[in-house]
């Protein structure tokens, strides 16, 4: 289905124009024009902006900012943004990662969206041409937004202190069974002193695995210290059912996973 | 529907054509332009039959729409042969009977072309992982990891 496509050198006009009913924002296409081509018919146009800022990366004091139109394969590719490529790598294949955007990657509803998680675990805050807001609530609200996400930024983290895995069954490009990142801090006696735990696939979009979270401070990152977080990262999750896994089967493995990654 | 002019360089020869607003890459390849080496297969960006490169990156063709193509360069596997002979990598996958049906073949060489282009001399990972976007329902994938490691130590002897 041919869909009319506006392009506008300003978010600002490009915002104006994504009010129109029907009317979706284009960063990569692996979203927009996968769901057109699969018949969505509530889209009827495309908008899309061509400012440069939207494919700018910045790294400096300890600080990153990434624009929304930038790619997987730019991040992965990034040397200020080691500890992420990871989580960059782990979206799509090489041609997918290609295309791929940070701002889309948002958007993306479970199975997908891999790359929100890391960001959701690293407290990434998502500007848009309506202002600042942390993640978690953008993306409580994202089936709402009708405004451009221009960028997101964030503290970087010490390669040590951020840990990502994604199960899948296919190797190495496979749709996620679950995801997982984690930031975690330690005090001199090695203990937990900060956690940030995300999961994805364990409801509808990613989230934060909360009581995990609270369990786990104060405790040290080994087999007995991190037992009552294993025990409790199910709860308040609602993981999806696809042809990849089952719900039974996702709450089954967490656990498992979450156990791998933090003994990591 | 507005007509949308588009205009870029396939395979070293310049294109412009007026297309639907909103036409993917893969549909003006095919039904405009009349390269159809690029396949139309899940359209959802799963299956890689579709890849072409663009600007020397490897992209799905189903999932990019043409108009934001213009001015780019655009490689198709029906333009990688030379004067008349096959590209290494074609000429491997015929002499490793890396094409079964054949459908999935464009893309699978697409991809490996864009490994080899940066990654002369891959390992066996570095030619799965290339390759990971790719789906192909036939072969079993060894024969294609065998034809792209031919075709790489093809070129590393013309270079030496």
């Amino acid at each position: 289905m041919a869909l009319a496509l506006r392009t506008f050198a300003t978010v600002k006009d490009a915002n104006t124009a994504l009010r129109s009913t029907g009317t979706r924002y284009l960063g990569g296409g692996t979203l927009v024009v996968r769901a057109a081509n699969e018949g969505d018919v509530s889209v009827s146009g495309l908008v899309r902006s061509t400012d440069p800022a939207l494919s700018a990366i910045e790294v400096a004091g300890g600080k990153a900012r990434i624009g929304a139109s930038v790619t997987m394969a730019a991040i992965a590719g990034h040397p200020g943004l080691g500890a992420l490529a990871k989580a960059a790598r782990a979206v799509g294949g090489p041609a997918i990662r290609n295309m791929a955007t940070v701002g889309g990657n948002l958007f993306a509803p479970a199975p997908y969206g891999d790359f929100a998680v890391a960001l959701l675990a690293l407290d990434a805050t998502v500007s848009t041409d309506d202002g600042e807001l942390p993640i978690e609530i953008f993306l409580a609200n994202r089936n709402d937004s009708r405004a451009i996400v221009t960028s997101v930024s964030f503290t970087l983290q010490k390669a040590e202190g951020f840990r990502f895995l994604k199960v899948s069954r296919v190797k190495p490009k496979g749709v996620s069974v679950l995801s997982i990142a984690a930031v975690l801090e330690r005090a001199g006696d090695g203990t937990v002193s900060s956690a940030r735990i995300a999961l994805g696939c364990m409801a509808d979009r990613s989230m934060r695995a909360k009581a995990a979270e609270k369990v786990l401070l104060g405790r040290t990152l080994d087999r007995h210290g991190i037992a009552a977080a294993l025990a409790a990262a199910g709860q308040g999750t609602s993981p999806i059912t696809d042809p990849i896994a089952s719900a039974w089967y996702r709450a089954e493995v967490l656990p498992v996973h979450l156990g791998r990654l933090l003994l990591s | 529907m507005a007509k949308v002019p588009v205009q870029f360089t396939l395979n070293g020869s310049e294109k412009a054509e007026f297309v639907d607003s909103g036409t993917t890459l893969l549909n003006a390849l095919r039904d405009k332009i009349g390269d159809t080496s690029p396949k139309g297969g899940c359209h959802q960006g799963t299956c890689g039959a579709c890849s072409v490169i663009i600007n020397g990156e490897l992209r799905l063709s189903c999932l990019t729409l043409a108009e934001t193509c213009n001015g780019a360069a655009i490689t198709t596997t029906s333009g990688i042969a030379e004067g008349g002979v096959l590209h290494p990598l074609q000429r491997a996958f015929l002499d490793t009977f890396a094409t079964q049906c054949g459908f999935c073949t464009p893309g699978m060489i697409i991809a490996a072309k864009v490994l080899l282009d940066h990654t002369p001399n891959p390992s066996r990972d570095e030619v799965i992982e290339a390759l990971s976007g790719n789906i192909c329902r036939c072969t079993g994938y060894e024969p294609i990891i065998q034809a792209v490691l031919l075709a790489a130590r093809a070129n590393s002897q013309n270079a030496a």
